[in-house]
């Protein structure tokens, strides 16, 4: 299978007065149509960076973006304002975590959608208007040919957020980037807008990259799932595997410091320490000082040279980018019987 | 059972709101918590979950009396706080404290972290002037700063460490009850542990009797012995922890649990029933009448409109009352040794909804 979106070996830094921001460090993922890949990460991972350079959000003039981001064959890296106007929103589309702020507040959401659909498609504004319509309904906006006429202010939170999403798809696009567009509602709201991204998704054969930093979502949507810490994937592969049985240390942290609903209470194993200020990631793996298994590599490896992203099991799917050997035997033994 | 350190006896906060005419200014009100009734032992720790706009954080802002309620009783100790002036006030504020969500704006980014746990031990006069600092330090040391940090400002510190910060500043008034409203929803995952870590070490040790108020259900199960779920005002389902979890009476603590996605799919666990509720919360503005999650209920019958269901132990579980004809009529003794003692009135869950009846499958899953 052929990727629709291949990014390989992905630089977004930003230079500041206070030094470079290394952002996203040599990243490199494809992700094939019909798939859903979840990015997850903490704070400052890079999981947001990435996903804005695979939409040219970034502004060149305060960024350097190295590396190679297809999109159906594309280079977005280094492409011109004006092919990205005509890339976004057509070819791949991106929906926010805020909703609120995402929507102009001045504009009818009909207003919205039709500019999104006429922006790549020379249609009279009648037809524009059936065709926003037509996308409210399908995402499950009742009363769609009332509801075009209205403000964002006249739509709830988990209302907004499928506008938001009938705007992204209105242009049929391939790739759709997902920034947590479920962190801002509530479980209940969550659990419908989750159930429309898998409905659609599965209608229109599209590539999804989702990015969350909820492992309970992850479990539910995603086929694969990149977990990246400070600016770099530290594993990759099925989502049965990475959150089963995960291979890096720093997986096993996020695991082990989530109280689960079913769970029985007892005290959380959390990763110590804090994650590193991308102004200075530390050398070798940048995870390494929060690591409680770095002693159990020889020669202080762990400090010097970063690991590569590597198959580290008989499974070639499942890549993982630790100095640890025999990681899904110590996830046996020491992470599986204190996991919440 | 001892006396509660703390009683909300149908407390209603109702905020006044512009109409939409000319002369309806004032006349309508966001009823945000509208007929609350919740007791806190010594030392317990009382979870209060629920969507956003149920009333959770005004019930949180009520308890530490930052708003005065519409109506009811806040009894603290046995003294009734709801109405107390500023000046009365003054004794009950170090008492009860308020851990909030958000650490960047919660603490004053021009004064350093010693000024601001100290004004703490200052404004309710905890130590004299000469040991101010060493408190300090003993505070920060004790919520896992560096105690020589004092003259930090927050701005130098990460969320988790600024989380910290105001912990320290509510415990420095040694208060019996810490109301934490989403102390750890706006940190990392393995920040939030350990701040949630933090917590309960502080509990343990110093017996503070804590409201907890979250949305992630997972944190409020780790963290909490008693657990209330708020909808639109008021709580419609409350008990202890467990039952609660694994024995929800009410449709919508069902509909909630079954909602949170869980991680133990992937390794085995089986699929859980979802429940899928339509639709949005209504507004506070004009609450719908009887049972206030009638519209989205997928039990409602006709009674639910007209007839508001009481908090209380199920109907459907509770003991038949005696029959009225004296032919059959039956001690109540007889009764109650004839019906086997059900599970939600041994553990006090009580639910707010006239067909409470537990799931028919788990709404969360059940570990193997």
């Amino acid at each position: 299978m052929t990727p629709y979106l291949e990014i390989t070996d992905l630089q977004v830094e930003f230079p500041t007065q206070d030094g470079t921001v290394r952002a996203v460090q040599g990243l490199s993922y494809a992700l094939p149509l019909g798939r859903t890949l979840a990015i997850v990460g903490e704070s400052g991972s890079g999981k947001s960076v990435s996903s804005m350079a695979v939409m040219g959000l970034h502004d060149p003039r305060s960024t350097r973006i190295t590396g190679s981001i297809k999109v159906g064959g594309k280079e977005i890296v280094g492409m011109s304002e004006r092919n990205l106007m005509a890339f976004r929103g057509a070819d791949a589309s991106m929906i926010f975590q805020d909703p609120q702020s995402s929507l102009h507040p001045y504009f009818t959401i009909g207003d919205q959608i039709m500019e999104s659909y006429r922006a790549h498609h020379r249609v009279s504004r009648k037809t524009a208007k059936a065709r926003a319509i037509e996308m409210l309904d399908r995402v499950g906006i009742p009363n769609p040919g009332r509801r075009v006429d209205q403000y964002p202010h006249e739509f709830s939170g988990g209302m907004r957020q499928r506008a938001m999403i009938a705007m992204a798809l209105v242009n049929d696009p391939k790739l759709l980037i997902a920034d947590e567009p479920t962190t801002a509602l509530d479980v209940t709201v969550q659990a419908q807008i989750l159930d429309l991204i898998a409905d659609l998704q599965r209608d229109f054969g599209s590539a999804v990259v989702f990015i969350t930093h909820d492992l309970g979502v992850v479990a539910e949507i995603a086929d694969d799932v990149l977990v990246m810490y400070a600016g770099n994937a530290v594993e990759h592969g099925p989502v049965k595997q990475i959150l089963g049985t995960p291979l890096h240390p720093y997986t096993w942290g996020l695991l082990e410091s989530i109280p689960a609903v079913s769970g029985t209470p007892g005290p959380l194993h959390p990763i110590p320490g804090s994650p590193p200020s991308l102004l200075a990631v530390p050398n070798g793996c940048a995870f390494h000082p929060r690591c409680e298994f770095r002693d159990r590599v020889a020669d202080g490896l762990c400090g010097e040279k970063l690991p590569d992203l590597v198959a580290r099991t008989a499974d070639p799917d499942r890549l993982s980018r630790c100095h640890l050997t025999g990681p899904d035997r110590i996830f046996e033994t020491d992470i599986l019987p204190r996991l919440p | 059972m001892s006396t509660p350190l703390l009683e909300l006896d149908d407390v209603t906060m109702h905020f006044r709101i512009k109409g939409d005419g000319l002369f309806s200014r004032g006349t309508n009100k966001v009823r945000a918590v509208d007929g609350v009734s919740l007791t806190l032992q010594p030392g317990e720790t009382l979870g209060l979950v629920g969507e956003s706009g149920c009333g959770k954080s005004t019930t949180a802002r009520l308890i530490t009396r930052l708003l005065e309620p519409t109506s009811g009783k806040i009894n603290f100790d046995g003294t009734d706080i709801a109405h107390l002036s500023e000046r009365q006030l003054r004794p009950f504020r170090r008492q009860i404290q308020l851990i909030f969500q958000d650490p960047y704006s919660s603490l004053n980014p021009r004064h350093t972290v010693g000024t601001i746990v100290g004004t703490a031990l200052r404004t309710h006069d905890m130590v004299p002037k000469s040991g101010e600092l060493k408190r300090v330090q003993e505070l920060l040391e004790m919520v896992g700063l560096n105690p020589e940090h004092y003259n930090r400002y927050p701005h130098e510190f990460s969320g988790g460490q600024r989380q910290r910060i105001g912990i320290a500043r509510a415990l420095a008034a040694r208060p019996k009850v810490i109301v934490a409203d989403e102390p750890v929803s706006a940190l990392d995952v393995s920040i939030q542990a350990q701040v949630m870590n933090l917590l309960e070490n502080l509990r343990s040790e110093l017996g503070i009797a804590f409201v907890f108020i979250a949305h992630d259900l997972g944190v409020v199960r780790h963290f909490c012995d008693r657990v209330a779920v708020m909808y639109l005002g008021r709580v419609v389902e409350e008990g202890p922890r467990d039952a609660l979890y694994e024995q929800p009476h009410h449709p919508y603590t069902q509909a909630l649990l079954s909602a949170v996605p869980d991680i133990g799919v992937v390794r085995g666990v089986p699929p859980r029933e979802r429940i899928r509720l339509v639709g949005d919360v209504p507004s506070p503005v004009n609450p719908p009448s009887g049972c206030r999650f009638r519209t989205r209920c997928w039990k409602v019958q006709d009674i639910c409109a007209t007839a508001e269901p009481e908090l209380a132990i199920p109907a459907l579980v509770r003991p038949p009352a005696v029959p009225e004809s004296p032919a059959t009529a039956v001690t109540p003794d007889a009764v109650s040794a004839s019906v086997p003692e059900p599970a939600a009135a041994m553990s006090g869950q009580l639910t707010a909804c006239h067909f409470a009846a537990p799931p028919v499958a788990p709404v969360v899953a059940q570990p193997a």
